[in-house]
Parts: C-alpha cells; sequence; structure tokens
C-alpha cells in the first residue's frame, strides 16, 4: 500500500510539474480506489451505495481544484485521505447525518480497488446544466468529446486562453454548486 | 457526466491555483497596508514612543502580540493543507500564553499594589477594544481571502486562527498608538479585541471556508 501511494506521489508530482499524461493516469488510478472506498464506507453505514458514484466525481473535483494545496515533500496518502473523508462526510451529513470517521479507515480499504468503469452519476450532469453557456460548451467539448483546448477553441470562436479560463472557471463552480446543493 | 469524461476533462484543466503559503504572502502585505491607513488616518504614534521603548512594558506589548500573530499564521497554514496534523501545533500557543504569564507576574511582583487597578483600567479602554478589531479587520480580510485557496477541513477552526493573527497584528499596530502600558490592561482589553476578531473569524470562516 505505501508503494501505490508512493507511485501515486511520484505522479502527482509529475502532474504538479506538467506533466498532463502523468496527471490523467493519477486521476484514473484514483477513481476505482475511491470508488471501492466509498462504497465500503456508504455500505457500512447503512446508506444506499447509489450515491457512490457522485462521491467519487465530486471528490475527483476537489483533489483536482485543492491539487496545490499538496506539498511535493508531503506524504500523498494523508492528503489523499483527507480529501475523501471530507467530500464523504459532506455528502452524508447534507442528507441529515452526523458523521464521525476515523482517517485509518481510508488507509485501510483502499487496497481494495474495484473497477466499475463507466457509472453514471447524476449530480455533476444536473449542475453542469446551469452553468454559464461558455463555461458550459467548453467543458462539454473537452471533457465529454474529448476536444483539446485548440479544438475548443475553433469550435466556439474562443481564444485558447478563453477556453482554459471557462474550462478551470467551469469546474471551480461546478464544485462549488455541489457543495451548496441539498 | 461519466467518471472517464470528467477524468479527461480536469486532465485538460492545467490552471492551477497559488499555494496557501503564496497566498497569504500576497495578501497579508494588503491587508496590512489598509491598517496602515486606517492607523494613519485615525491614530498617530504615541508622543513618548522612543522613550517608552527603553522601558520593558513597550516591547512587552509588542512581543506579546506578534509572538501571537507568528503562532496563529504558523497554525493556519497548517490547517490549509489536508493531511496536516494541527493540533500539536496548538501547543506553541505557550509561547504568547506564557509571555502573558510573565507580564502579569511582573507586573504583580514589582509594582505596588495599589498601581494595579489604576493599571488595569487605563484610560482608553474602550477605544482599545474597538480599535485593536478594526486594526485588525483588514487583516482578517486579506487573510481569509488568502484561505480560500486552501482546503482547511475545519473551516471553522481556520477562520478563528486567522482571527487570531489578524488581532494579534491588529493589536501591534494599536500598540504604537496606545498609552495603558499595563500588562494586566493589555490581558483584559487588548484580549477582548483580539478575541472579538477571532471570534468573527470563526463564524464567517465557517461559511466561506469550506471547500
Amino acid at each position: 500500500m505505501i508503494d501505490r501511494e508512493e507511485a501515486w506521489a511520484s505522479l502527482m508530482r509529475s502532474a504538479l510539474a506538467g506533466d498532463q499524461a502523468a496527471y490523467e493516469s493519477l486521476l484514473r488510478e484514483l477513481a476505482p480506489a475511491l470508488r471501492a472506498s466509498v462504497r465500503r464506507r456508504l455500505a457500512g453505514m447503512g446508506q444506499s451505495v447509489d450515491a457512490c458514484e457522485d462521491i467519487v466525481q465530486e471528490t475527483l473535483l476537489a483533489i483536482h481544484l485543492k491539487r496545490h494545496t499538496w506539498r511535493t515533500s508531503d506524504p500523498f496518502g494523508p492528503w489523499l485521505f483527507t480529501v475523501a473523508r471530507n467530500k464523504l462526510i459532506d455528502h452524508v451529513r447534507k442528507r441529515g447525518r452526523r458523521i464521525e470517521i476515523p482517517i485509518e479507515d481510508f488507509a485501510d480499504i483502499l487496497p481494495a480497488a474495484e473497477e466499475r468503469p463507466g457509472t453514471d452519476a447524476a449530480d455533476v450532469e444536473r449542475h453542469l446544466a446551469e452553468l454559464p453557456t461558455k463555461q458550459r460548451a467548453v467543458l462539454r467539448a473537452v471533457a465529454v468529446e474529448g476536444a483539446s483546448v485548440a479544438e475548443a477553441a475553433r469550435k466556439h470562436g474562443m481564444t485558447p486562453g478563453a477556453v482554459r479560463v471557462a474550462l478551470h472557471r467551469g469546474f471551480a463552480s461546478l464544485a462549488s454548486r455541489l457543495r451548496a446543493q441539498d | 457526466m461519466r467518471t472517464d469524461d470528467l477524468i479527461r476533462g480536469l486532465a485538460a484543466d492545467t490552471t492551477r491555483e497559488a499555494s496557501p503559503g503564496r497566498a497569504v504572502t500576497m495578501l497579508l502585505p494588503a491587508g496590512f497596508a489598509v491598517a496602515g491607513l486606517l492607523f494613519v488616518l485615525l491614530l498617530r504614534v504615541r508622543a513618548d514612543f522612543l522613550p517608552m521603548l527603553a522601558t520593558p512594558w513597550l516591547p512587552f506589548k509588542f512581543a506579546l502580540t506578534l509572538s501571537l500573530a507568528v503562532v496563529a499564521l504558523v497554525l493556519l497554514l497548517r490547517l490549509a493543507r489536508p493531511g496536516i496534523k494541527a493540533v500539536p501545533a496548538v501547543i506553541a500557543l505557550l509561547v504568547p500564553g506564557g509571555m502573558m504569564a510573565l507580564g502579569i507576574a511582573a507586573v504583580l511582583g514589582v509594582t505596588p499594589p495599589e498601581t494595579w487597578m489604576p493599571g488595569l483600567i487605563g484610560h482608553n479602554a474602550r477605544y482599545c477594544m474597538v480599535l485593536v478589531p478594526l486594526m485588525g479587520a483588514p487583516i482578517l480580510v486579506a487573510l481569509l481571502l488568502a484561505m480560500r485557496k486552501g482546503a482547511p477541513t475545519r473551516p471553522g477552526l481556520a477562520g478563528a486562527c486567522a482571527g487570531l493573527a489578524a488581532g494579534g497584528l491588529g493589536a501591534a499596530l494599536y500598540a504604537l498608538h496606545c498609552t495603558d502600558d499595563s500588562p494586566l490592561f493589555v490581558l483584559v482589553w487588548y484580549g477582548i479585541g483580539i478575541a472579538a476578531l477571532t471570534l468573527a473569524g470563526a463564524l464567517i470562516g465557517r461559511r466561506v471556508l469550506a471547500w
């Protein structure tokens, strides 16, 4: 498990140094690990696991938007588990339950990753529909259609810089809408 | 949206915010500048500033308030990062706490008892209670803005810490003006001002620092 955290840390270091491919493979490795742990925790609390994929997506968004709070010299595991725990607690608390989850629980179950690719989630999609038009168009083009920033810029008649800004603002406002939802 | 698609989108978003440390370094001077402007507009440096600097009492006020601010800032930066334990660092609050205790011990040890109450009551207690939070307010705003770049898992505690740091710095600024030098006065009236800012920070932090 320490090996895996060290591998994640090394991917994140490359990512923070500007290696986009390393970043994408990190997120792809984290997703199934998060999915397994969230499902276990939800089941353990007697909650429906339907919300699992929503929580995974919200956690990935948080990891993305707060990645600059991880210092490359710090261990990656505690940072990751704390972000994941926070998002899970938020999600369950919004549904009216007060919970305490020791951080060790995350560390323990992370090795038991199981892959369920392509599972659908509802929350991000729902809030995406309410974003400003430009942000929504750019986000869809880049994420769903797999366009590059340059392609999205051509398609929507924007400069690449404006596409980058819209993409980032889109993710940031998605995250704050997800947090504010009841 | 499928998680795979979300990941593809996230990987394409190369915009990154400033680290909490950098955000504080950039915004704190701005907050301090606004506080300094307020000082220039509303107050002036006490006339006997230089002679009083040679006594123990005035340097005590700066040492106390500035060490409180430094400890609170260190705590704040730890609270900004998930997975970093901040609670052990709370022990560092013993530095300003111990300094306060020493100051009280000194005043009770070396000054005659009949001066204690006048020292405690001072001349400008009401102004002090208002002006310490006022001097600290722009600094609190700057620190809260900086902390929005962080990821505090305890937003209320982080806000309180920002308020404590802002209170310490605001009090140090006010101490340039204030002529009440008894550590008893500092404990009570500066304490009330700093506590008010800490409470404000906690309440605002709970709302604006969640992520």
